[in-house]
């Protein structure tokens, strides 16, 4: 029981680490969004794992993951849009000619 | 009888300020005037006195004085205001003449200096401050005058600040005099903590301190009063070259020489004279103040005159000659003879200024300060050399010039109170003065010249320059009968006590050969065409000479021992405020600068270096958490 917990969490956790990694280093802004998908999935995955082999299993953590997994939907949606309209305007998908936070 | 005059007596330092106010307002515009604007303020200071002086011919002429409140402050006022006395007329008269014709001199002497309207500017204030001085009704009053004229001074000897002499001199000048002037305040400040009601008025110093009995009724025990009449004699002692403290006055030389005549010889250094005189109620309670002040005085006296003999330098050689002469008041006073100090106070003021007008009118012709490499500069220069004469010879003590009867009525004081040892140190310095006197004289007046060119450009000064020195060699040659044996009004007049007839003619006898026997000896010495014999002297006596030419080491001591470990200490705390304390705030500065850099290389606006700043942030906060072993809840 608690072998399949643990090899879920783990896993999940890799993934996670492999989404953060992917955020902090790639300089395409697209790859970075889909990092954030890696990420956010790493997360639906700790939830669903919960709620079958959980202290206390229940249905809740399944609902959960389907609502995040509708969010990190329109979040891509969002964001995909806004990184259009970047590159319209700047003309690069690149992460690393943002700087304006620094004016 | 009517005071007219007197109540206006406040304008007399006011005409000179209103001057020096105008001068350094102007002085840029109305440069060849300005010489006139000093002259007029001074003169009309002059006619104002005159004129204050003719209400007070009768010796119990009341004391006029008028004072306003300045500061209240709880039970204790502090006033302003002026007073008339005899005495302080008379400091008024002596002021107002030597400066007005100072101011005339100066006009000549001067000519042609960038600086000219500033120079008249000091002059004015110093008159001002001098004459303030002299009114003041109270010591603190007195005491603010007292470091304005030392302000003057320093600016005045200053006054070619573009010569590191004179430079080091004004320094010096006000750094020993400083040191008096801490003597006088903490005098001050004794007085003001025991007088009753914190007075310091002269008139209630006069009456508290009238006697023994008096003092004890106001709680002020012996040994106080000795206390309060040293420190003033401090205070005095800086102000009028005094031994230990004379030494600035040489230096002081380095000033123009009108300068010299006005401040270092007639006026600024008399002030210490005066203080004595003024407050000498507190000195007569006191005998052991009393034997300070003659014997600092005595020895001054012969100290300053002998190293008058070996100096080469024409005006310094007058300066030790102030220092013995100031010598010479002090002795008096420390004698209880107020009349006799005062008098010479008086007499000296008009030749030592004309002999120092004098030496500036040769200095303008020659250009040179050194008496041997002068020479026959009498042919030349007829009215510089007559009234040189007359100065030389009130100087000496050869009656009738005026400085005869002063000095004789020191003698006398002496003679009468069996005070042998000061007598005799009165009349040595008395031979020693006249000896450097005719020294001073015959070498640089006559004979042949000793440096053609400087000779060949010798000429008799302007006129402006020859009225101030004929005017002061009258009075040079008259103002001692103002006081003679035979006429004691002065001594009642100046003190309100019957003069003792000090006719003594033992003692006059004793001082005219000591005068006659200088004068002869100096003639038989330095007369022309005895060089050689006169060098063979110094050779013989050289160790001696050498001593005397370096004024008894005294400056190399003092530098020794006082002036190296104070630059010393300084240098210690200079590297301890260069290294400790800079260096502690350049350490923080340097600290937040530096911070400041590595935190803007993070704000780098790059979104991802944020990123990885939170994530090692968390991963430091985690492991800090499990350091201390407090689980994450």
């Amino acid at each position: 029981m608690s072998t399949m917990l643990a090899s879920f969490l783990t896993l999940a956790a890799i993934l996670f680490c492999i989404g953060l990694y992917g955020v902090l280093t790639k300089r395409s802004a697209v790859i970075v969004l889909l990092s954030i998908e890696l990420m956010l999935n790493a997360v639906n995955l700790n939830l669903v794992a919960f709620s079958k082999y959980g202290v206390v299993p229940s249905l809740k953590g399944q609902v959960f993951s389907l609502f995040n997994i509708a969010i990190a939907a329109a979040e891509a949606a969002v964001g995909v849009a806004i990184l259009i309209a970047l590159y319209r305007n700047r003309g690069t998908a690149n992460v690393d000619e943002y700087d304006d936070l620094r004016r | 009888m009517e005071t007219v005059f007197s109540q206006y007596a406040w304008a007399i330092p006011t005409i000179p300020l209103l001057a020096f106010l105008v001068l350094t307002a102007l002085g840029r515009q109305i440069k060849g005037a300005a010489s006139l604007l000093g002259l007029l303020s001074s003169l009309a200071a002059l006619v104002l006195s005159v004129l204050v002086l003719t209400e007070r011919w009768s010796p119990d002429a009341e004391v006029y004085s008028h004072s306003i409140d300045w500061v209240n402050l709880g039970e204790v006022t502090l006033r302003v205001g002026y007073e008339l006395t005899n005495l302080n007329v008379l400091m008024l008269i002596v002021v107002t003449i030597v400066s007005t014709l100072v101011n005339l001199y100066a006009k000549g002497y001067m000519e042609g200096d960038d600086r000219q309207h500033v120079f008249f500017a000091y002059i004015a204030l110093f008159t001002s401050s001098m004459l303030g001085l002299v009114v003041s009704p109270n010591l603190l009053q007195l005491y603010m005058f007292w470091e304005l004229v030392g302000a003057c001074s320093f600016l005045l000897i200053g006054f070619w600040y573009d010569r590191p002499a004179a430079r080091a001199a004004a320094k010096k000048a006000f750094i020993v005099t400083r040191i008096g002037d801490v003597g006088l305040l903490i005098a001050i400040l004794l007085l003001f903590w025991q007088m009753p009601d914190h007075s310091l008025d002269f008139s209630v110093i006069q009456t508290v301190f009238q006697s023994g009995d008096s003092l004890a009724q106001h709680g002020i025990t012996a040994g106080i009063a000795t206390w309060i009449a040293s420190l003033i004699f401090i205070g005095a002692m800086g102000k009028s070259g005094q031994f230990p403290l004379h030494t600035w006055l040489p230096d002081a030389m380095e000033g123009p020489t009108p300068i010299s005549a006005l401040i270092h010889a007639a006026t600024m250094v008399a002030a210490g004279v005066y203080l004595v005189a003024r407050t000498f109620s507190i000195f007569h309670v006191s005998p052991t103040a009393m034997a300070i002040v003659a014997g600092i005085g005595g020895f001054t006296a012969i100290f300053a005159a002998t190293i008058g003999l070996a100096q080469r330098d024409i005006k310094r050689i007058l300066a030790y000659s102030t220092v013995s002469q100031l010598g010479y008041m002090m002795m008096a006073l420390g004698l209880g003879a107020v009349t006799a100090g005062v008098f010479h106070l008086f007499t000296h003021a008009f030749f030592k200024a004309l002999l120092f007008l004098g030496a500036g009118s040769v200095i303008h012709a020659v250009h040179t300060q050194d008496i041997f490499q002068m020479g026959g500069l009498g042919r030349k220069m007829k009215v510089t050399t007559w009234t040189f004469a007359i100065g030389a010879m009130a100087l000496s003590g050869i009656p009738p010039f005026s400085g005869f009867w002063s000095k004789d009525a020191i003698l006398a004081a002496a003679w009468e109170q069996d005070h042998k040892l000061l007598f005799v140190i009165g009349v040595l310095a008395a031979f020693f003065t006249a000896f450097y006197m005719a020294r001073l004289f015959f070498v640089a007046f006559t004979g042949k010249p000793a440096d053609d060119q400087i000779y060949q450009q010798a000429h008799e000064s302007p006129s402006s320059m020859t009225i101030p020195l004929v005017v002061l060699a009258v009075l040079a040659l008259i103002a001692g009968f103002v006081y003679t044996p035979f006429n004691g009004q002065f001594g009642i007049w100046l003190t309100g006590e019957p003069a003792e007839d000090h006719a003594n003619v033992l003692v006059m006898i004793i001082s005219v050969a000591a005068g006659v026997c200088g004068v002869l000896l100096g003639y038989v010495l330095y007369r022309p065409g005895q060089s050689q014999r006169v060098d063979k002297l110094e050779q013989a006596a050289a160790p001696l000479f050498r001593v005397l030419e370096r004024k008894y080491y005294i400056d190399e001591l003092y530098n020794w021992l006082i002036v190296r470990p104070l630059r010393v200490i300084g240098k210690g705390l200079d590297i301890i405020d260069r290294y400790v304390v800079d260096g502690l705030v350049r350490f923080i500065s340097a600290f937040v600068d530096g911070w400041g850099r590595t935190s803007t290389r993070v704000q780098n606006g790059q979104l991802q270096t944020y990123g990885i700043v939170s994530l090692f942030g968390f991963v430091a906060l985690v492991l800090l958490m499990l350091a201390l072993g407090r689980g994450f809840w």
